[in-house]
């Protein structure tokens, strides 16, 4: 099987659903990437995500947008709302502050309150995370704040088979679907299939299986959890990862069972740690695990600050797989 | 004096096995052992599986203990002879684990399948081996693929080319309608052959890939050498419409761990990348209805449509059945009353899948029914 990036993945998934399906469109700030290079196409959006959409599907189908959040995130949900599959990206999910009346009290509440009779298929793309030197205000994994509310569905893919699968279910789903993108993995590799496939909701992948301890982790924490996994084996300790995939809806029953099954839970989130997925999770498994667990749960975050822009700070703030074999350890009882 | 001992290694085992885990060593330090005895089992990604000796001798050293995973072709353990001082062995292990370092990246690439145009379908081949002997091609069942011969392809590629085939819209096969089913597979299979230039194969089938031999032993008998069928459909009535409908309409890992269990004698065997791998397949574009669509054709209400039992008695292509006796899917007893020159071979503790979960023994019978018919 091919293995691709994720950043072809989620290109692939984009073009496979657009060529199926002709109310798919995609809109956002210079996602058609040529502007003021005077060339159409030249980068294909600030990621390189939309990269030869232009080309293939033309103006009609992919529009490029005035710096205004709050307008075409608005209009995607009105689209949406109307007969369109809207795809918005949004370039970092730190602005969504902006738009967030557009999503929380509109797009999430159509359904809800028209008594099931509006459906708002749309999906809204944005990068995340800290690791790039970004600064406070575009390195913020907000998916937490996204979770709290109802009507809103969250995707957070750690890998690129994972990638173009969950895009292609959000584009094919109903509900506002918010989709994060990390920006340090764009470049990771995985086998993916050239066809279109789907990747449901509210279903976690148990990565990796292993009888001592349970590792739940989110996005880019995933691959760090499996780094400490391999070194943790190489001390005989057989750590299993699960990655929920989605936060929202959450796949609590396979995080009970492998919480259930090891009875020693480490969670591990890139984001702040108050109110946050990783407390959510904590929460869920110790009120429905709590006889099995042999000793407190550990959560792995972010401190509760902004993503300092200092490297040597940026370094430190967000977990690493040192931080991760040393909380495994923690609930085996044993030093680090 | 290095023919007087010899280097136990990791195998590999399919395309994708890059690694296997010790699981337990099925001789003591010190034994005596014989080429052909089990000796280590082995921990794919898959089912743990057994390894036999390859060479007769006393069992010096266990290098890899239970629960080490190893690269493929890393040294696990030593088999000499019982004169051989202690000195002598450590230098063979010593040398052996510096040469692999060394050599260890240039062959860390496995085969590799290929898409062949076979009529109507483009399907997915891995070839192993080569030689003159007739070739055996390896048709997988239901909702499988050619993995399902990762223990057996290698092996039987002595002298010969073995051929493991996707079927259309299964592995890594184009997505196609096959609302024909078992016809229009062994149809395809002719296909395959022409396309590869083979005039005459010896075609090894487990579950509806025994159903599509049976239908070409009827049709193309003059392409067919000999027949292995490996707990086949289409001889009985009874068959696990809770395996197959449960199969085509898993969404979850749960369900799907607990409709695999089915496969196997021993449900715990189920691996984390058998799930992975089934849930993967099933969630491309067109397969869920493609499986839909097959199963129609294969069955007829909670029965499958039997019909090809007849075709035993009346074939020249000369046939051997395996059969696992704990069979949840398709019952071992459907073997009564069939012709007494065909051979039965009914293997205890084993269920649906006898060509992984016994798999040195279901290869050592193929490899003398191809023997028997011509090589």
């Amino acid at each position: 099987m091919p293995q691709k990036t994720i950043r072809q993945a989620l290109n692939e998934a984009l073009k496979l659903e657009m060529r199926r399906d002709p109310r798919v469109v995609i809109m956002g700030e210079d996602v058609t990437g040529g502007a003021g290079t005077g060339v159409d196409d030249a980068w294909g959006g600030a990621f390189g995500v939309t990269k030869g959409i232009l080309g293939e599907f033309g103006r009609s189908r992919i529009l490029d947008t005035p710096i205004t959040e709050s307008a075409f995130v608005g209009a995607a949900a009105g689209a949406a709302a109307t007969g369109l599959r809207p795809v918005a990206e949004i370039m970092f999910v730190d602005f969504m502050g902006v738009c967030l009346d557009q999503l929380m009290n509109q797009a999430a509440k159509f359904r809800y309150m028209f008594g099931g009779k509006a459906v708002t298929p749309m999906v809204l793309r944005a990068t995340f995370g800290a690791g790039r030197r970004s600064a406070a205000q575009h390195s913020q994994a907000l998916y937490s704040m996204f979770t709290h509310v109802p009507g809103l569905k969250v995707v957070i893919p750690s890998n690129a088979y994972d990638a173009k699968g969950l895009l292609i279910q959000a584009i094919r789903d109903d509900d506002p679907v918010i989709f994060l993108e990390h920006k340090l993995m764009y470049d990771d590799k995985a086998d993916v299939p050239d066809g279109a496939y789907t990747v449901p909701f509210g279903e976690a992948n148990v990565v990796r299986e292993g009888k001592h301890a349970t590792i739940i982790a989110i996005g880019r924490m995933v691959k760090l959890a499996e780094a400490a996994a391999t070194s943790l084996a190489k001390q005989g300790i057989e750590v299993a990862i699960v990655d929920p995939r989605t936060t929202s809806p959450l796949d609590e029953d396979s995080i009970i069972e492998m919480a259930e099954e090891t009875g020693r839970v480490v969670i591990v989130d890139e984001s702040n740690p108050r109110c946050s997925v990783a407390s959510d999770i904590s929460s869920i498994i110790a009120e429905k695990a709590f006889d099995a667990l042999e000793a407190p749960i550990v959560k792995v975050t972010a401190p509760h600050a902004p993503v300092p822009y200092a490297p040597s700070l940026e370094d430190v703030y967000v977990p690493s797989t040192e931080r991760i074999e040393a909380a495994v350890l923690k609930v085996m009882g044993k030093k680090a | 004096m290095t023919e007087r001992i010899h280097a136990v290694t990791m195998p590999r085992w399919g395309m994708v096995m890059t690694e296997g885990q010790v699981s337990g060593w099925l001789a003591n330090e010190g034994a005596e052992v014989h080429s052909g005895q089990e000796v280590v089992e082995i921990e794919t990604t898959k089912i743990t599986n057994v390894m036999e000796a390859a060479a007769s001798g006393v069992l010096r050293r266990q290098v890899a203990q239970p629960g080490t995973v190893a690269p493929c072709g890393a040294i696990i353990g030593v088999i000499a002879a019982p004169d051989v001082p202690e000195a002598e062995i450590d230098a063979f292990v010593a040398e052996f684990q510096s040469r692999f370092e060394v050599s260890a990246e240039a062959h860390d690439t496995g085969p590799k399948a290929r898409i062949v145009e076979a009529g109507a379908h483009r399907l997915n081949v891995l070839s192993l081996g080569e030689g003159g002997g007739t070739p055996i091609v390896l048709v997988h069942g239901f909702g499988g693929d050619m993995s399902s011969w990762m223990f057996n392809q290698a092996e039987l590629a002595q002298g010969r080319i073995v051929h493991a085939l996707d079927l259309p819209a299964h592995g890594g096969s184009s997505i196609a309608d096959v609302s024909g089913g078992p016809r229009q597979f062994a149809s395809a299979v002719v296909a395959l052959l022409d396309a590869l230039n083979i005039p005459k194969a010896h075609l090894v089938g487990h579950s509806l890939g025994g159903a599509i031999g049976l239908i070409m032993a009827g049709r193309h008998a003059d392409r067919l050498a000999s027949l292995t069928l490996i707990a086949p459909g289409g001889i009985g009535p009874e068959i696990s419409v809770e395996f197959l409908r449960g199969f085509a309409a898993a969404e979850k890992r749960k369900e799907m761990k607990e409709i695999l269990g089915l496969l196997l004698a021993d449900p715990d065997q189920v691996s984390r990348d058998m799930v992975v791998t089934s849930l993967k397949y099933k969630r491309l574009d067109g397969v869920p209805e493609a499986l839909q669509s097959l199963l129609a054709s294969m069955l007829d209400g909670d029965k499958q449509k039997a019909g090809l039992r007849e075709i035993l008695t009346t074939t020249k292509v000369p046939a051997q059945i395996i059969w696992g006796a704990e069979d949840r899917i398709i019952p071992a007893s459907q073997v009564r009353g069939l012709p007494a020159h065909i051979p039965v071979h009914i293997l205890s503790n084993v269920g649906h899948m006898p060509m992984m979960e016994a798999a040195a023994e279901v290869t050592k019978l193929i490899g003398e029914h191809v023997a028997r018919n011509g090589g």
